[in-house]
């Protein structure tokens, strides 16, 4: 029965092991979700600058889609995208600083700035290109203004 | 034996020697400026490229034309504090003349002939034009004075010694320009903004041990003295970007991927922005051209 403290000893090392692997990889989906949830902005500010620059002709419909989609990402309930430990400190592949969760209300506090900037924007944007480019400035300094305090600079 | 401490004696007093004379100031010949006509207008818009309130202005200030100073810069050699530029005429730069004033930008020269810090982008700055120099003095003057003192340096032993960076100056000042080959007005124009005025170099191209720029490695992207992340590779083959889309950046801040720029480079942006066209084209036609 000599063996038994061994197979104890190998059974929570294992455990361990497989616990902590598994906590490394957790945030993966929230990490991916929240970036891709990212690249969709992208994609909608670009064709509302592309059309507030003249580089892409206004077309009301695609305008207004852009900006819904705007103001939808900025509805869509954060808190299961940003798990407590989901950190740049902690996994490579994040530009989210800890500070996100040590002022987690001013960071929500910042989001929701963002959805305020998408609604002035979707109510413009069947106005016409100069309209979008004039509610564009807004929607941009909100998201600077969370780069700045919460995302890594690279 | 008394050969060797006389050769010693005479080595040591040649260094020192040399020393004394490499570090004494040499103002240059500013008298042409007054030949000049000096416009307030063209003069913004040189305050502007050469983002000078970027770094004089107080930390977190909405109003950028109050040039009181008081800005932390954190690097390898100690903590510089932006001075009070403004035009109080005790706790600024009021009772200046444009002769002081060019030998402090273009030189690092203060009025009393002591050498200011390269954190001041001087190094850069010496390729500001004569028109450029009356045309900002100008413009300068018309901005608000405060009366907030100027904090001392954080610099240790030995980089709190000034004289030695007359040793510093001598080793890594030069009027070559990095890009010989300018075929264009456009080019020349963007090189002169890249180089000269916007001073983008000194954060985006690496630094020896001593603090010079790393010619070689021209914008090739440098840790960042002040925080986490490095400072990008802007070069053309490591930026990826086409001319339109660094012009569109320079003008709203966002990236080709419609990323919002952060960090100093939301100040050049807002800078950048009040510039004509032509100059965030001309900075565009630069940076694609670095080899």
């Amino acid at each position: 029965m000599k063996l038994r403290p061994a197979v104890t000893a190998l059974a929570v090392a294992t455990t361990v092991f497989v616990g902590s692997v598994a906590t490394a990889q957790d945030f993966t989906n929230q990490i991916g979700a929240r970036q891709g949830m990212f690249k969709m902005n992208g994609v909608s500010i670009g064709i509302l600058a592309g059309i507030a620059r003249g580089r892409i002709d206004y077309d009301a419909e695609l305008a207004q889609a852009a900006a819904d989609n705007l103001v939808n990402v900025s509805q869509f309930n954060q808190a299961p995208l940003w798990p407590e430990g989901s950190d740049s400190d902690a996994v490579a592949t994040t530009a989210a600083l800890p500070a996100i969760w040590e002022n987690y209300d001013d960071f929500l506090s910042k989001f929701a700035d963002f959805g305020t900037a998408a609604l002035a924007i979707q109510a413009v944007a069947g106005d016409g290109a100069g309209a979008i480019g004039g509610a564009l400035g807004g929607l941009g300094a909100t998201c600077g203004a969370c780069h700045d305090a919460y995302q890594k600079s690279r | 034996m008394k050969f060797v401490t006389q050769t010693l004696v005479l080595l040591i007093l040649l260094a020192v020697g040399v020393g004394f004379a490499v570090t004494l100031p040499q103002f240059d010949d500013t008298s042409d400026l007054l030949a000049l006509d000096a416009d307030a207008d063209r003069g913004e818009l040189v305050f502007h490229a050469a983002g000078c309130a970027s770094c004089h202005a107080p930390p977190g200030a909405d109003d950028k034309s109050l040039l009181s100073g008081g800005a932390r810069f954190i690097s390898d050699f100690g903590t510089f504090i932006a001075p009070n530029i403004s035009q109080d005429p005790d706790f600024g730069i009021g009772a200046w003349d444009v002769h002081m004033f060019a030998a402090a930008v273009r030189q690092g020269l203060a009025p009393d002939g002591s050498h200011y810090y390269p954190a001041f982008p001087y190094a850069s700055y010496a390729k500001m034009s004569d028109q450029d120099i009356v045309d900002i003095f100008l413009y300068m003057r018309g901005l608000p004075s405060s009366s907030t003192p100027s904090l001392a340096h954080e610099v240790a032993f030995p980089f709190n010694i000034r004289r030695a960076i007359g040793v510093w100056k001598a080793r890594y000042l030069t009027d070559d320009w990095i890009l010989d080959d300018i075929r264009t007005d456009q080019l020349e124009r963007g090189r002169y903004l890249v180089e000269g005025l916007g001073h983008c170099a000194e954060c985006h191209t690496p630094r020896d041990i001593l603090g010079g720029l790393v010619r070689s490695k021209w914008m090739g992207g440098a840790p960042n003295p002040s925080g986490d992340g490095r400072i990008p590779n802007i070069r053309p083959d490591a930026l990826g970007w086409s001319a339109l889309e660094i012009a569109d950046y320079l003008e709203t801040g966002f990236t080709p991927e419609f990323d919002v720029a952060g960090g100093s480079m939301k100040a050049v942006v807002e800078n950048y922005a009040k510039l004509p066209a032509s100059d965030r084209e001309a900075v565009a036609a630069y940076l694609l051209s670095i080899r």
